[in-house]
């Protein structure tokens, strides 16, 4: 498990990180949301040592991390970044081998990865003549080549299309349920929502929400629900303990004050006319995110 | 899962300093220009060799006894005539130079030239008498120009050819931002002394293989004289860059550290460009100004051109060169400390150029 215990950290004047702490836990997928600027960038790049907090720790697996544990995290900066002018597969050797790897193990693993990202075909081709789409492959394959314990990975989906987004979330998932923690970040929070286990929201430097996707969702809903009748639902808005949000006809969104409230509606439901939809509405990621960072 | 451990701060070094030999290495300009740079200084030592050793000897005929007394002067080709009138044609047909045929002038000689008094061939066979030098130059002034033109070409060259070798290659990290995948995997300090080593590698090993070349060139060209002459300074030539080197290397990363694009790079290695070109042109122009040269000598900048210099001019004391190169040591130790706060500090400011003030404060 890593863990971000109290962390702060200011550049000049201005403080990017304000008593930050969240864990990653193992096996899942943790991931981190927050606008522009909200400090998810900064955090990574403490996580993996690259910035000093001013105060505050990171732990993994409940001892401070040492730099030899920091070898052991998959990486993919924000900011991405690989050789132009050096061929696909021996670059991402050069970081395997920088890791500890031997030459041998390095250069099986990137053959491995760079087969299965999708670009089996571009070994031998300077990164600078992929497309970016490739290069955000060969990026990943940069971050996993070490066969990594933790990862931590800064926008891995943006500028991917949707074939590539299912290419590279099917490994970072194989990762993550072989045990790994892994955190990642993303604007599209369609992809989160769909992909990750944990949420961490962050704004402002300070962190807003975290912890279970579910946990967040029913954290955050409010007991709503919608309604599809094949007849008139009229009489809904004279129900007791009922909030009609929206109404046309047969269908009602409505708020309720108690569970029980909802089962009566569907028991009248039901016997006035043929109920074709009734659920609790959950809110989506976006609407969470929102609402928390406001 | 498998965890490797992280390599040691040599197997690190080692691994960044062989990707900068290897991409240097495979970079066609760079092969052609070693290339070429080999063949001139090759060609140079050949020709050298060819121009001083067989200097031909100027033709001129000559008659009856006057045959004998030329041959024994060794200093002519000597085509013989069988009288006045057939070497007077042999002088109009310009085939030889003078003719020259026995007279009953004290000399018993008279020289014939086509149409002005051919002062070789008059110098060859007048008698000087003995010189006596007090105080001899015991070495020729054109060799000392030239030995001071090539020491300060083949220092500016390659200081600068590996100098912005570093520097590019350190801007380039930053630019495409590898850097902070590089940084996430190895210490800092492992980054900067990779890149020192790998490029100081490529450029010691320039320079040995030019050293190298001329020495054997002179050696097989039988110019052992000259080779006994600047041998020892060329050795001291090669340890001096070895270390000059990788100070500059230290200041040329350290200063490309504050910028993230190449088009910034200039403004900012001027004054480590200055630092190498002076000693340059000072070695140029004041190769003969003995005060100049002891400065020159022991500023760490300037000892790797100035102290082969004084050696070869048998100026140096057998312990200067030592004392200079400890001076040399100690600078480059404090250069390379400074070198890579002002790297470390760097590497992760993007944008407009960083102030050195700024990069030295300590904090990452």
């Amino acid at each position: 498990m890593l863990e971000v215990q109290a962390v702060s950290r200011s550049f000049g004047d201005r403080k990017v990180l304000d008593d930050v702490s969240f864990a990653v836990r193992g096996g899942r997928m943790t991931g981190f949301v927050g606008g522009n600027g909200a400090g998810k960038t900064t955090t990574m790049r403490v996580i993996l040592g690259v910035l000093q907090p001013d105060s505050g720790v990171v732990q993994l697996d409940g001892s401070p991390i040492t730099a030899s544990d920091r070898t052991r995290i998959g990486y993919m900066p924000e900011e991405r970044g690989l050789y132009p002018k050096m061929k696909v597969h021996e670059q991402i050797v050069y970081l395997g081998r920088l890791h500890g790897m031997s030459t041998a193990q390095a250069r099986e693993s990137a053959s491995t990865l760079l087969e299965r990202l999708g670009l089996g075909e571009r070994l031998g081709d300077t990164v600078e003549s992929l497309s970016l789409g490739n290069q955000q492959r060969a990026q990943i394959a940069a971050a996993l080549v070490h066969n990594p314990e933790v990862l931590v990975l800064d926008e891995p989906f943006s500028g991917l299309d949707p074939i590539a987004v299912e290419t590279v979330s099917s490994v970072v998932k194989d990762y993550a349920a072989s045990g790994a923690p892994v955190l990642f970040s993303s604007h599209q929070l369609d992809i989160v929502e769909r992909l990750c286990d944990d949420l961490v929201v962050i704004a402002d430097g300070t962190i807003r929400a975290s912890g279970s996707r579910e946990g967040l969702r029913e954290q955050h809903s409010t007991p709503r629900f919608d309604l599809q009748l094949d007849g008139d639902a009229g009489w809904i808005r004279s129900e007791p303990g009922v909030t009609v949000l929206e109404f046309d006809g047969g269908y009602a969104l409505f708020d309720v004050d108690d569970p029980a409230v909802a089962q009566r509606v569907l028991q009248r439901a039901i016997s006035t006319a043929p109920v074709l939809h009734f659920s609790p509405v959950t809110p989506t990621l976006s609407q969470i995110f929102k609402e928390v960072i406001q | 899962m498998t965890g490797y451990t992280s390599p040691s701060f040599a197997a690190g070094t080692w691994l960044v300093a062989e990707r900068e030999i290897m991409t240097k290495l495979r970079s066609k300009s760079f092969v052609i220009s070693t290339a070429i740079t080999l063949l001139v200084i090759l060609a140079s030592v050949v020709i050298g060799s060819l121009v001083s050793a067989n200097p031909t000897l100027p033709r001129v005929a000559a008659v009856g006894s006057a045959i004998s007394v030329v041959e024994a002067t060794e200093a002519f080709e000597v085509t013989e005539a069988a009288s006045r009138e057939e070497a007077e044609q042999l002088v109009r047909s310009e085939e030889v130079e003078a003719a020259i045929i026995p007279d009953d002038s004290p000399t018993g000689l008279l020289v014939i030239g086509l149409d002005s008094s051919p002062s070789g061939v008059l110098a060859a066979l007048s008698v000087s008498p003995a010189v006596d030098i007090l105080e001899p130059d015991t070495q020729n002034k054109g060799l000392i120009y030239l030995v001071a033109f090539g020491f300060g070409i083949v220092f500016f060259m390659s200081a600068i050819t590996f100098g912005m070798t570093i520097a590019q290659s350190v801007v380039e990290e930053k630019q495409t931002r590898i850097v902070e995948i590089l940084m996430s995997t190895v210490p800092v300090r492992v980054l900067l002394a990779g890149k020192i080593l790998g490029n100081s590698l490529l450029a010691f090993g320039q320079i040995a293989l030019i050293a190298l070349l001329s020495g054997v060139g002179l050696l097989a060209t039988g110019q052992n004289i000259l080779l006994a002459d600047i041998g020892p300074s060329l050795i001291w030539f090669t340890v001096f860059f070895a270390f000059g080197f990788v100070l500059l290397a230290a200041l040329f990363a350290a200063t490309a550290a504050l910028v993230s694009r190449q088009e910034d790079m200039g403004s900012v290695t001027t004054p480590i460009m200055m630092l190498v070109m002076i000693p340059y042109f000072l070695v140029i122009f004041f190769n003969d100004n003995a005060f100049v040269l002891a400065i020159m000598s022991y500023v760490p900048f300037s000892a790797p051109v100035g102290m082969p210099m004084r050696v070869f001019l048998g100026t140096a004391e057998w312990w200067e060169p030592i004392l200079s190169l400890v001076v040399l040591l100690a600078s480059t130790a404090f250069f390379i400390v400074l070198g890579s706060r002002i790297y470390a500090n760097g590497l992760l400011k993007m944008g407009a150029p960083m102030k050195l003030k700024d990069a030295l404060v300590k904090r990452s």
